[in-house]
């Protein structure tokens, strides 16, 4: 199994990522610069989080045109797991292998904290060995997390159920209070149609550690390992 | 050729005595370009003309400390091959004049003194000080610096992990951004800055070069006045994700065996870089500035070597490996550009469009550099008689509410949050705790850090002040049960040439001398602001301390929030009840007379031995040193944070004001299970340090006595909305 | 020659930013201003060539990294050199 994790220039958790997705999947994934044409052969690519070209323009906008992107897209549309983290969710929706944008906190604010989530999708390739609607905590930290969409793409995400985490409390309660962002629909992480790439915006690779405090980001590797197999 | 006339050798700086040294070494008049030169490297900034002859009186070294003061940055040795890079730096005018801005490039700065050394820097710290919470600048500066900080450090991918929050008058118009940085690096791969080998190249990496913060070292050591807002147009502006590129270029390109020495250009810019890098390795550099990257056009001389454009290195490298080193930067995107070359000359010279504007021996800048032993006189508060703090009917529970909520004791929540404090996955102790802990990434053991000061201690007793912030610090590592190691500090005063500023900061020194000293936590890095005085009016004297500590192993350490119903609360150390200078004495009776408390720093050293051990060795994982606000405080926060109540067991007689909030040093409270009881208090009691049992932790109350309960969520209310309150309000 | 390319955010969209800055005028004392858009302004310089050319290269580098078209519409100006 082969695993390629794409910097960026300002990528900055990609260390982060390869360290969790080593953990589970028990090999050193490839970390792949932007500038490559080629990509090497990958059962999974991770575009991880960060603040790539500064974040300048629009988050994501100009890593969205790398090199490396015609082949990740190509790969995509051809079935390879594709996950992008914050940043890397970003970049997913600038290239429109996942609907919607990103845009700046509802309170303007970066926010950095735990948060619980709602796994609204536990059948999905990256999310099977959750319990359905498990409450779960994994931390965000965003300047532009607000999952933004026209009332067409919402109704067909929601109706496709391409929703795999949603914002909620502690006790699962889904509203206004409980949105940290803004997110329509407290939407934290879709999966597209095909089902094979998913964009979320909190960190689950820094949540697989029990001495930094959470590991509720360890199901979420498993899954897509197990998925893989 | 611009005349040099007695106004321009005015506005840069120099007194007459300096100027005829000048016209005497050289034997001629300067040139503008030279003058330049002799104004930054003999500014307060670079040399701390006013503060070295004090300086050099602290502790630099143990046996831990590979580097003191001198470099880039301290280091300090881990074990098993690691090192630890820090220092602390303060960037307090340009914050005032462009709050976001001033904070972000401060910690450009502090940053790159760190990965210049080849550390990875892995924590970021931050001290600030703002005026009166109802002063009509302070929430735009709060806002702003926050912001700043965050965006840059946040961009960077380096965690923002502790600091400090103070609101005080005395800052009104001159805000404190003191900013830290932690790196790790492998202690054989360490670089310095000393320039050696006749005929290497001297190397210019990084940004362009633009006419950014022209006159800022300068600006540093001025006094603001009214038209302080017309010097906008000289603070620099950052870009994080140039700095992210150079980090990670030269992190790179060091682990080749290529760069000779490195330093990075901050205040006065390639000037600074140069003499220092030179005069270091005693030999002459020659510069030509028709190959320096520029961004403006037609740039003079004089504005290319003074330029504050951030994210700039330079490097020596030998002729023959610059190519290999051109590809690294080229890859990230950044400007190579060879500028220049070491001579033996042991002069600097600069060549601009086939002229010489600048030949000055290397010699007569460091031995001309000036050196004050300025007047002082240390003045400390009269003693007075505390018993008028204690004549109040205000019940305890209501006093307990208002200083929770208040500005300086609430949680600082709101700003911390704004940074990212997990990014590198290694934080294993967040924010908000006495020290925060960052794993040395792939071991188990981690360095603690924390920053400190308690200004109105030294207002009140400079002496006694300058101990207690050291003690404080020291104190903050030990409280997470890490062994602290040294410390940075970044030492804020007013103006100089007041012999009582000048006694404020003779004083702390001397109290930082004496606690180095016996805690056996020495200084490594650090930086001196002076001159911070609007209309003559100073700030309180501000000795910021940044401590770094280790912890062999993360089996075992502590943190402040109650973990268990029905443990046994105890403090360490003796209760005086002090409560002159305390957060008490200024929140309920406006009142600030007094001494602070006395420290004892042999106590203190035997107290937080006892308290390490009983973390290492006997377990205990509930620990939180006693400071701003005293007692019942520092319950609270331990109650708040772990969602735990307490109830108070104490003689009749301790019930009051000075026991609950006096806030005397040298003491700890800590949380031991009912089976660990009788060990601990075995051990405590042959250490011979005074403790006393206080109660119990229990359900969702705190319980003081009888008539003073309240519940852990109003508390919490209380605590942790106070900012939020504040920015929503007009 | 010289492109000013103006982006605005579509109706529609929320733009925190806008009504940020719309809340603090209103508290500065500016009742009048009912709304504020906040939106970016790309400067651009060419190599000088016919208007027509110019006018194609910035529609194709505003649409493929200027502008987010899900979000954001763009408008173009051309000015000639003197």
């Amino acid at each position: 199994m082969e695993i390629s994790v794409i910097v960026f220039p300002g990528s900055n958790c990609d260390r982060d990522v390869a360290v969790s997705l080593k953990k589970v999947f028990k090999r050193n994934p490839k970390m792949v610069w932007h500038k490559e044409q080629t990509l090497p052969k990958s059962d999974l690519i991770v575009l991880p989080g960060g603040f790539s070209y500064g974040d300048y323009l629009r988050c994501g906008s100009m890593a969205a045109n790398s090199p490396i992107m015609s082949e990740i897209i190509k790969c995509g549309e051809n079935g390879t797991f594709i996950i992008g983290i914050c940043n890397g969710f970003q970049i997913l929706t600038e290239t429109n292998l996942l609907p919607g944008t990103l845009i700046r906190n509802r309170d303007l604010s970066f926010i950095c904290k735990n948060l619980p989530l709602k796994v609204e999708n536990s059948k999905s390739r990256f999310t099977h060995k959750y319990s359905a609607n498990e409450i779960i905590e994994i931390p965000v930290a965003h300047n532009e997390g607000n999952y933004f969409a026209d009332q067409k793409t919402i109704k067909n995400i929601e109706d496709k159920d391409l929703v795999v985490f949603r914002y909620c409390n502690k006790d699962g309660i889904i509203n206004d209070e409980t949105n940290p962002n803004g997110s329509k629909n407290n939407i934290a992480g879709i999966i597209n149609e095909q089902g094979n790439i998913l964009g979320m915006m909190p960190h689950p690779e820094r949540a697989t550690d029990k001495v930094a405090g959470l590991i509720d980001g360890e199901k979420f590797f498993i899954s897509v390992l197990e998925s893989i197999q | 050729m611009i005349k040099i006339t007695k106004e321009l050798i005015d506005e840069h700086g120099i007194n007459e005595k300096e100027y005829s040294f000048i016209l005497e070494s050289l034997g001629r008049e300067p040139t503008i370009t030279e003058l330049g030169i002799f104004s930054a490297m003999w500014s307060e900034h670079c040399s701390y003309k006013s503060s070295k002859t004090w300086l050099k009186k602290l502790p630099t070294s143990n046996d831990k400390v590979i580097q003191g003061p001198g470099e880039n940055a301290g280091v300090i040795d881990l074990g098993d091959g690691d090192a630890a890079v820090f220092k602390m730096e303060s960037h307090n005018h340009p914050s005032y004049i462009e709050p976001y801005q001033g904070a972000a490039t401060g910690v450009g700065g502090i940053m790159r003194d760190v990965f210049t050394m080849g550390a990875r820097p892995v924590a970021l710290l931050n001290s600030l000080r703002f005026g009166d919470i109802n002063h009509s600048k302070t929430k735009h500066l709060l806002t702003g610096v926050v912001s700043g900080i965050g965006g840059y450090g946040n961009c960077m991918g380096v965690p923002t992990v502790g600091g400090e929050v103070e609101f005080n008058a005395c800052y009104n118009d001159n805000i404190l951004v003191n900013a830290m940085c932690v790196g790790i690096a492998k202690i054989n791969k360490i670089f310095y800055s000393k320039a050696s080998g006749i005929g290497n190249s001297v190397v210019y990496v990084g940004s362009k070069t633009g006419r950014d913060g022209i006159h800022g070292a300068t600006m540093a050591s001025a006094e603001f006045d009214d038209s302080s807002d017309e010097k906008r147009p000289t603070v620099q502006v950052g870009d994080p994700f140039a700095e992210k590129l150079l980090l990670e270029a030269c992190l790179e390109l060091m682990k080749e065996d290529i760069i000779i020495a490195i330093q990075d250009m901050g205040a006065a810019g390639l000037t600074s870089s140069a003499v220092e890098m030179a005069s270091k390795g005693n030999v002459g550099i020659d510069l030509n500035l028709d190959k320096l990257p520029c961004r403006e056009a037609l740039m003079t001389a004089y504005e290319m070597m003074l330029s504050e454009s951030q994210e700039r290195m330079l490097m020596i490298i030998e002729p023959e490996k610059e190519k290999e080193a051109k590809s690294v930067f080229d890859k990230w995107g950044l400007d190579f550009a060879t500028i220049g070359v070491l001579t033996n000359t042991n002069n600097i010279v600069i060549k601009h469009e086939s002229e010489i504007k600048a030949d000055i021996p290397l010699n007569i800048l460091e031995s001309g550099a000036p050196s004050y032993n300025r007047p002082y006189k240390i003045v400390t508060n009269p003693e007075v008689d505390q018993s008028y703090l204690l004549k109040s009917d205000k019940k305890i529970i209501d006093i307990l509410k208002k200083l929770i909520s208040s500005p300086n004791l609430c949680s600082r929540r709101w700003v911390w949050e704004q940074y990212d404090h997990m990014v590198m996955n290694d934080t294993i102790l967040r924010p908000g705790g006495d020290s925060a802990i960052i794993r040395v990434h792939g071991t188990n053991k981690a360095l603690a850090v924390c920053s400190d000061s308690t200004p109105r201690y030294c207002a009140a007793d400079p002496t006694e002040g300058g101990k207690q912030a050291v003690a404080e610090s020291w104190r903050n590592i030990t409280s997470v049960g890490a062994k602290p190691i040294a410390i940075t500090d970044c030492m804020n005063f007013g103006n100089p040439e007041k012999e009582e500023i000048m006694g404020q900061f003779a004083g702390v020194i001397n109290g930082m001398v004496e606690a180095c000293e016996i805690l056996d936590y020495p200084v490594v890095s650090g930086n001196v602001s002076l001159y911070n005085e609007t209309n003559g009016k100073g700030i309180n004297p501000t000795p910021a301390i940044g401590g770094v500590g280790l912890l062999e192993s993360l089996d075992h350490f502590s943190t402040p929030n109650f973990k268990r119903k029905n443990d046994n609360i105890i403090i360490l150390g003796d209760t005086k009840g002090h409560l002159c200078q305390s957060v008490f004495a200024y929140e309920i009776f406006g009142d600030s007379q007094g001494l602070p408390p006395k420290v004892d720093l042999i106590l203190e050293k035997k107290t937080g031995d006892l308290v390490r051990n009983l973390v290492t060795k006997l377990k205990i994982d509930t620990v939180h040193d006693i400071s701003d606000g005293g007692l019942l405080i520092a319950l609270t926060e331990m109650s708040i944070s772990g969602e735990i109540g307490f109830q108070l067991n104490i003689d009749k007689s301790n019930l009051n004001y000075s026991f609950l909030f006096g806030e005397d040093q040298g003491r700890y409270i800590i949380s031991i299970e009912d089976k660990n009881l009788n060990d601990a208090i075995e051990y405590i009691e042959k250490s011979n340090i005074s403790y006393l049992s206080i109660g119990k932790t229990n359900g969702k109350k705190i319980k003081i006595d009888r008539d003073n309960e309240i519940d852990i969520e109003e508390l919490r209310d209380l605590y942790e909305n106070w900012f939020k309150s504040y920015l929503k309000s007009n | 020659m010289k492109a000013l390319v103006k982006i605005m955010p579509k109706k529609g969209v929320l733009d925190p930013q806008g009504k940020a800055i719309e809340k603090s005028l209103n508290q500065l004392g500016f009742s009048q201003i009912n709304s504020v858009i906040q939106g970016k302004l790309i400067e651009i310089e060419i190599d000088s060539i016919n208007e027509n050319d110019a006018q194609k290269i910035v529609e194709d580098a505003s649409k493929q990294l200027l502008a987010n078209l899900v979000i954001e519409d763009y408008e173009i100006t051309i000015i000639k050199d003197e």
